[in-house]
């Protein structure tokens, strides 16, 4: 008979618009901003810098190589390599990026970077609420905005951080010993080399 | 009615001159139009209500993807892929990591094949889901159906964040395997999803397959035959429903596919109802190929250890390597010279090859059909224009 099917689907229409008042799969609509979804651990945003320690500048993990910058598929990474050696946070001499730029209206957040930096040093942040005003210096984010502490990385990606902690204090581990053991002179040599070059 | 001819003559023009009947009125439906799923256009040559010729105009969206993907290393050109059909970023992953893996002959672990499979499969679902949607939409069920896809797709988007970080653009596939494992009761909540996933589209059915308005709208409406399916290279559910069985994942059986029992639902009269069914029945096949992969899913390695993330150089060569996507045949041609950028990058995308038979279908019917048989391609404009 005409109209059946039409009443069929009216039926479970019905049932759905009764059913949003009991149950929560079908009201799935969450009112932001004063409600918000929970916080999904491995969502990923635009790029961080991490420092260790309390001071920003002095504790970047960065030693400016480059690779980030060259793997970079839109090339939104902009680095100035620093003419001198400063103690990172561990006291070793390494280079430091005298500025570090990402340019987020290029960047597409596809996680390359964070990929291929050797040195865990830039890491993807989980912020979405950035919407500017200002669209030329507001959108290129200097390292001044980047960098972000390891308290922080703990906080939005705890497991990931917490693995790369541990892989950075076996590295630490692996190259510490040596300096101490009897063949000094030429262990201390190798080490930081190899630090710098892996 | 008048045969169109290629230039109507200038007498036709003028409506002194004509008695009425002739004069076509020349329509350009898009590039801004809410029926054509982005930025496409169609100058659409009307008889009254009656389309006598309607002629595809793409490249809108065109970003020169093949060019730049020339430009840049093998693994930088794989978060482009996910912005070609951004419904379907894993499958389109899965397409160029089978090409490169083709090209540079890498093995993927067994549970690499797995995952791939699994988030593969809940691709299609929700792509499905949608475009289900998107049709009653476009037919003017007006947000009901649509809203009721995207809230089971939202559950799949929930599921592709959690393991790749991404709703969207998930980018989650590298040559020999997946970027990362799955983070920990991923497999218990996805497992959830899917059980639930046949109710819902039993609701889903309840709602539209005896709806007499959409059974009028729908049926012997944009037939496409056989023949001119094939001739044209129609791929994907556009073909099966005109009742031709090929399916990849059964024809080349990439990855695993000979492991799982399903089905490939066919069509038999190639009509807009056909294909919005044949996208129904595919979607329970493919709840029976996830809960085989999510059952079966082993322990081991996700990624091919062997393979380079940086200064990845396959040796000279090329290579093909296709896919079933939830749109039809999806491929990537590439050429390599050694170095670590491919000498040439080329996508076969289903959409394209899917809309060029569009006129076909549509003549003869009016406006508003164009509207749906349109929706009924499954296009997305990011594909066809690249
Ligand atoms: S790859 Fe890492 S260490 Fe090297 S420049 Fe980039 S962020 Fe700094
Ligand atoms: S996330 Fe991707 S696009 Fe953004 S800076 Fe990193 S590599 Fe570049």
């Amino acid at each position: 008979m005409l109209g059946v099917g039409i009443l069929k689907g009216l039926t479970e229409t019905a049932r759905n618009f009764v059913g949003s008042y009991f149950r929560k799969d079908r009201l799935t609509t969450i009112q932001f901003p004063e409600e918000r979804a929970p916080r999904i651990e491995a969502s990923r945003n635009f790029p961080f810098l991490v420092y260790d320690g309390p001071d920003a500048m002095a504790g970047l993990r960065c030693v400016s190589c480059f690779i980030c910058e060259k793997e970079c598929p839109p090339k939104c990474i902009i680095i100035d390599k620093s003419t001198d050696k400063k103690p990172d946070a561990t006291g070793k001499l390494q280079f430091y990026p005298a500025e570090f730029k990402i340019d987020v209206s290029v960047c597409m957040s596809c996680q390359i970077c964070v990929e291929v930096c050797p040195f865990d040093a830039i890491k993807m942040d989980t912020d979405f609420e950035l919407s500017t005003q200002n669209r030329f210096d507001d959108l290129l984010w200097p390292k001044l905005r980047l960098a972000k502490s390891n308290e922080y990385y703990h906080e939005i990606h705890p497991t990931e951080a917490a693995a790369v902690d541990a892989d950075l204090a076996a590295a630490r581990a692996k190259a510490a010993p040596k300096p101490a053991a009897p063949v000094a002179p030429v262990a201390a040599a190798a080490a930081p080399e190899k630090g710098t070059t892996a | 009615m008048t045969t169109l001819a290629e230039a109507p003559p200038k007498s036709t023009l003028s409506p002194s001159a004509s008695n009425g009947d002739t004069q076509l009125l020349e329509v350009s439906m898009g590039p801004q139009h809410p029926s054509t799923h982005g930025v496409f256009r169609m100058d659409v040559s009307l008889d009254g209500e009656t389309v006598v010729k309607l002629k595809p105009i793409f490249g809108y969206l065109h970003r020169n993807h093949e060019k730049i993907a020339e430009n840049e290393t093998y693994l930088g050109s794989m978060p482009y892929t996910d912005r070609l059909d951004y419904f379907c970023s894993i499958t389109n992953n899965w397409a160029y990591a089978l090409s490169v893996e083709t090209l540079a002959g890498i093995v993927v672990p067994e549970r690499a094949e797995y995952l791939r499979v699994i988030t593969a499969e809940l691709t299609r679902l929700q792509n499905h889901t949608c475009l289900a949607g998107f049709l009653m939409q476009d037919m003017g069920a007006s947000g009901t159906p649509l809203m009721y896809a995207f809230r089971e797709r939202e559950k799949i988007l929930d599921l592709f964040e959690s393991l790749t970080g991404a709703r969207m653009m998930c980018n989650y596939m590298r040559f020999g395997g997946c970027r990362v494992d799955l983070p920990a009761g991923w497999l218990e909540q996805a497992k959830t999803v899917v059980a639930a996933f046949p109710k819902f589209l039993d609701e889903f059915e309840a709602l539209l397959n005896g709806n007499e308005i959409l059974m009028a709208r729908t049926q012997g409406v944009g037939v496409l035959s056989k023949e001119l399916a094939i001739n044209a290279g129609v791929t994907g559910p556009m073909l099966r429903a005109s009742g031709v069985n090929y399916d990849l994942r059964k024809v080349d059986k990439y990855g695993i596919y000979d492991r799982f029992q399903f089905r490939i639902p066919l069509g038999d009269h190639g009509d807009v109802y056909d294909r919005y069914m044949i996208r129904v029945l595919e979607m329970r096949e493919s709840v029976k190929i996830l809960e085989q992969a999510m059952r079966d899913l082993p322990e081991g390695l996700i990624q091919d250890p062997k393979t380079k993330v940086r200064n990845f150089k396959p040796k000279p060569g090329e290579a093909y390597g296709r896919i079933e996507s939830p749109k039809g045949e999806l491929g990537f041609y590439l050429v390599s010279d050694g170095t670590p950028r491919p000498y040439r990058f080329r996508v076969r995308p289903p959409s394209l090859i899917n809309l060029t038979i569009l006129e076909d279908m549509c003549l003869g019917r009016n406006v508003a059909d164009v509207v749906i048989i349109l929706g009924s391609v499954d296009i997305v404009m990011g594909e066809v224009d690249r």
